[in-house]
């Protein structure tokens, strides 16, 4: 089978059983009418399982959960077994064919398959910024490469233990079938977006995946934050897809394509002289582009959409905001790269914005108290790790963190859920605890996945987050400010991953006991995908292991493989003669070092002392605050934007309309009037008039002649008289 | 001579009774005013030659329109009447224009009185045997008869009228 | 002596009773008085034409004159009567009074 021609199957699958939800899904999953399913969540009562539990601060319930208790579960149809089968199975077969393909690119001496299917907008002239007619045509193409593979390949495989885990996780959930549709859907998306040959199909894909983000945080709409939630993430996207469209348009104009092979040819043909001293067009063009990654990636400043976007069900947080939506920024950012590699100064502002992020949100995972806010802020900060990589120039490095990323992020979510499910729906950590041996496996996954991202050697995050803090000090583009951002951060991520850790598994329990009651692992459907996740985080960062350890080129394919996507194999080995062995031997242990002191503070805090945390919040209350306040940036977007701009607009746009619209209404209206007065003037005085002075006038006239109408006769007959006078007068005169 | 002296009786009687009509306050004095004035035309229409007339006069004017008028006065009381003013109060307007249409005609007359002398020869010939009478029913009834007829239709309309109009009820 | 009596003296004589009669119909204010005034006016034009019949030797005018006494009878009658009918209706015989087409 030649996959390789089959590549437009990838992404039909899922859109296939995406389309089989829409026609079928009420038929294999009728929806009975269940009193509590109804609203699941509006009112937190006693199905939930934690039914004192209003007086604490926590906004997100993952409201999945009503029936664990056992006493009420809606009967479901035998036909709902389809559905946990056709739309997991339509990724599977996704992933085959991906694993088939990559594996044919490979034998491939050329690792490049451009197919264009057919063109979707058809050529359009125009005229480039420096005059030339350029033809505008967006076809629908598909093209594997090495970047790329690694990405349908991450989409598709762990797209398919989540799905596995959500049919687990949401069987006793309404909408169990739209759920699935709106997930198939997702993975069409997200693989439209990372097979796409051009910018504008990319796009496609890109706000395509906006949309079932949008769907899938507002998947329990009865609630209102969760609707909220939804339209957040949407808006906020909204800001950076402006920029991405700009940015693309403006590449038009200069580049005059958007094909990748063309923009690429184009870049590194030398035309473009690289743009060191300050911003270029081609700095616009990448800053654009930019933004709209930042958008999509939840870097500062659009990521506050990202720890609102929990409102969604676990699976969900798991695959769109951890694995795959948050990372199609860094993807574009990355097959971009020839773009950046020529715009130094753009290069240091991703850098910066990157690290930034990484350590503001950092610090606000410090201090939460809900489990999936700590993962969210989690992600976002490890994103901007990412972004740090590719600023730096190492775009191989930022890709093999997000590959490793996506591992123990899907799986740390996961084992949240997890956990969510055992406590029946409880996340606030501080009732948690002393979990350890109620469920086991939950907890033997988290630990692998907590140790992976705190950089522990041996497990993958230690190889990717290692490689970053090296390039971060070492390239040409890094600084050592940037290492130290890098560094604290790290020492952050573990402090507040084992405080995690030893508030929910370790220590005593401080679970209500109607939920201990209930507590229980999870189903095989959900247990599984965690064990095979745990392997990936364990496994996946021997791909990546640095030159410095020399263990042979197998253990350092995926720079490699990556190499020729960003034509910068050169570079690299430019760059590795610059720094002795011993720097980056030394930086590799100040890395481990803080990570674990990290994990010792916070097993001292946590553990045997949990007194101290507490006695630090009171005395450090006003940054306590702050921190747990997420730095009021939310509240800052509020009074600016929501409240300036939208109210404060709507207001001068009121008063606009009311004085200056409904002025000028009410004027013409006035006009009207007075017209209509100063008409009935005229009438009044100047047409009557004239009709009333022509009979005066005739009156006048007539009154000498009236005067002789005297009714007698006698007069009559005087005139008789007086007119044969006149006749004489006549002919005495002639 | 005899002309000139009957001329100027019958003249008198006809200026007389016309002055006398025009200036009494008493109706019926002044319809006795206005017979002796039509008698005096009468005279004057013999002294022309013109006997029928004459005898027209007499018969129709005296005995029919001024009996007619007396009747009405008497008809009409007019007691009231002669005791209101006579003349209008316009009176000597009226004199005015009429003594300037008087005067005028009194100076037509004077210019043209040569005007006035016709041939005599015209009485020698056709001097006809014919009375005067006959001359006039003979021209009456042939040359004018049409207007005779139409003065018989007017006369009847004036009675049918007049009854009307005296009607106390139509 | 004066002169013979010719036709000048019958049209002065006829004028002098038309201006008599001219004047009565001018100025009385009683109506049966304004009548008899016409009638001399009648008159006055009635010798005129005798005179002028005698003087041309023609009886033309004399058949004039009697039409024209036909007319000042029917014009009498319907006069008087008219007269009758305005004194049942006004009361009044004096011609001051009856201005009913006074504008």
């Amino acid at each position: 089978m030649d996959f390789l021609n089959l590549i437009w199957l990838i992404p039909l699958f899922p859109l296939a059983g995406a389309a089989s939800m829409l026609f079928f899904g009420k038929l294999l999953d009728p929806q009975p009418p269940s009193t509590v399913a109804v609203a699941p969540g509006v009112e937190p009562v006693y199905e939930h399982g934690h039914g004192g539990h209003h007086a604490h601060a926590h906004a997100t319930h993952d409201h999945g959960h009503s029936g664990h208790d056992g006493h009420e579960h809606h009967h479901s149809s035998p036909l709902k077994a389809l559905i946990k089968i056709i739309c997991p199975g339509m990724v599977l077969l996704s992933f085959l064919f991906s694993a088939g393909a990559v594996w044919q690119l490979s034998q491939q001496p050329e690792r490049v398959k451009q197919i264009v299917q057919f063109t979707w907008i058809a050529g359009l002239p125009f005229h480039m910024a420096n005059g030339h007619l350029a033809t505008f045509s967006i076809d629908w193409g598909f093209l594997l490469d090495p970047l790329s593979s690694v990405m349908i390949l991450v989409v598709t495989g762990i797209g398919f233990l989540i799905h596995v885990y959500a049919t687990g996780y949401m069987d006793h959930d309404t909408g169990f079938y739209r759920f699935f549709g709106y997930f198939n859907l997702f993975i069409f998306f997200m693989l439209m977006l990372v097979l796409a040959n051009n910018y504008g199909l990319l796009f496609v894909g890109w706000e395509g995946v906006g949309l079932c983000s949008y769907l899938l945080i507002g998947f329990y709409f009865h609630k209102k934050s969760a609707g909220d939630a939804g339209k957040k993430a949407f808006i906020v996207n909204r800001v950076g897809d402006a920029g991405f469209v700009l940015g693309m348009l403006l590449m038009l104009s200069v580049l005059g394509t958007l094909r990748f092979t063309s923009v690429n040819a184009l870049l590194r043909s030398g035309q473009f002289a690289p743009e060191t001293a300050g911003f270029g067009v081609l700095s616009a063009i990448a800053l654009l582009l930019f933004i709209g990654a930042t958008g999509k990636s939840a870097q500062f400043p659009l990521y506050v959409w990202l720890p609102d976007a929990m409102e969604g069900p676990t699976p969900v947080s798991a695959l769109i905001h951890a694995a795959t939506m948050v990372t199609a920024g860094v993807y574009m950012v990355a097959r971009s790269a020839a773009l950046f590699q020529l715009t130094p100064s753009t290069s240091t502002v991703v850098a910066t914005v990157g690290a930034f992020t990484a350590i503001l949100a950092a610090t606000i995972a410090l201090v939460q108290n809900d489990i999936k806010r700590v993962l969210a802020y989690s992600t976002v900060s490890q994103l901007g790790y990412m972004f740090l990589a590719l600023g730096v120039g190492a775009y191989w490095v930022a890709v093999f963190h997000l590959f490793t990323h996506a591992f123990f992020k899907a799986l740390l979510f996961l084992c949240s859920g997890s956990v969510i499910h055992a406590m029946g729906g409880e996340q606030d950590m501080r009732y948690m605890g002393g979990l350890k041996n109620k469920i086991p496996i939950t907890h033997w996954t988290m630990w692998i996945g907590s140790v992976a991202i705190a950089g522990i050697p041996g497990l993958a995050g230690f190889f990717s987050k290692d490689e970053i803090l090296w390039q971060a000090y070492s390239s040409p583009q890094g600084s050592k400010l940037l290492w130290a951002i890098g560094l604290a951060t790290a020492a952050m991520t573990a402090f507040y991953m084992w405080r995690l850790m030893n508030l929910t598994f370790y220590g005593k329990s401080r679970v209500q006991p109607e939920v201990a009651a209930h507590i229980h692992e999870s189903p095989a459907a959900m247990t599984a995908p965690l064990m095979l996740l745990g392997a990936g985080s364990v496994f996946a960062g021997w791909l990546g292991t640095p030159r410095l350890w020399n263990l042979g080129e197998n253990f350092h394919a995926f720079e490699t493989w990556l190499a020729p996507s960003f034509a910068s194999a050169a570079v690299e080995a430019a760059k590795e003669g610059e720094h002795a062995a011993s720097t980056e031997w030394i930086l590799m242990g100040f890395s481990v070092a803080i990570a674990i002191i990290g994990i010792a503070v916070a097993r001292w805090f946590y553990h045997h002392k949990p007194e101290i945390p507490d006695t630090l919040e009171t005395q450090l209350k006003p940054l306590h605050g702050l921190l747990y306040n997420k730095w009021y940036v939310d509240e800052i977007y509020d009074f600016l934007f929501v409240n300036g701009l939208g109210k404060g607009g709507g207001r001068v746009l009121g008063e606009f309309d009311r004085k200056i619209v409904d002025g000028g209404v009410n004027g013409a209206g006035w006009l009207t009037r007075a017209g209509a007065r100063a008409s009935m003037w005229w009438d009044t005085w100047i047409v009557d008039g004239a009709v009333r002075f022509s009979s005066f006038f005739i009156k006048m006239l007539s009154y000498p002649v009236c005067i002789l109408q005297t009714g007698r006769v006698q007069a009559y007959a005087f005139f008789v008289v007086i007119g044969a006078l006149a006749f004489f007068g006549y002919y005495l005169a002639h | 001579m005899l002309d000139t002296v009957l001329f100027y009786i019958f003249a008198l009687l006809v200026l007389g009774g016309g002055i006398l009509t025009i200036t009494r306050r008493n109706a019926v004095h002044s319809a006795i005013s206005l017979i002796v004035s039509l008698l005096g035309v009468a005279g004057l229409y013999l002294t022309l030659s013109a006997e029928f007339l004459f005898a027209v006069q007499i018969v129709l004017y005296v005995g029919g329109i001024m009996v007619l008028f007396l009747f009405v006065i008497m008809l009409v009381n007019l007691d009231q009447a002669a005791k209101e003013r006579q003349f209008n109060r316009q009176w000597w307007v009226a004199l005015a224009a009429v003594l300037a249409v008087g005067g005028a005609i009194g100076y037509f007359l004077y210019r043209g009185k040569d005007a006035f002398h016709f041939a005599e020869a015209a009485a020698g010939q056709a001097a006809s045997v014919l009375g005067n009478t006959e001359q006039v029913a003979d021209s009456l009834f042939t040359e004018y008869l049409l207007p005779f007829e139409i003065a018989s239709v007017l006369l009847l309309v004036a009675v049918v009228g007049s009854v009307v109009m005296a009607k106390k009820r139509i | 002596m004066m002169h013979p009596v010719s036709t000048i003296h019958y049209l002065a004589l006829s004028a002098a009773l038309l201006l008599i009669g001219t004047v009565g119909v001018l100025t009385r204010r009683n109506v049966v008085i304004i009548l008899m005034s016409i009638e001399l006016i009648l008159n006055a034009v009635n010798i005129n034409l005798i005179a002028f019949s005698h003087a041309l030797k023609s009886v033309n005018g004399q058949v004039f004159a009697i039409f024209v006494i036909t007319d000042a009878v029917a014009e009498a009658a319907v006069g008087l009567g008219i007269l009758i009918a305005l004194f049942r209706n006004k009361e009044t015989v004096l011609a001051d009074e009856i201005d009913l087409l006074k504008w």
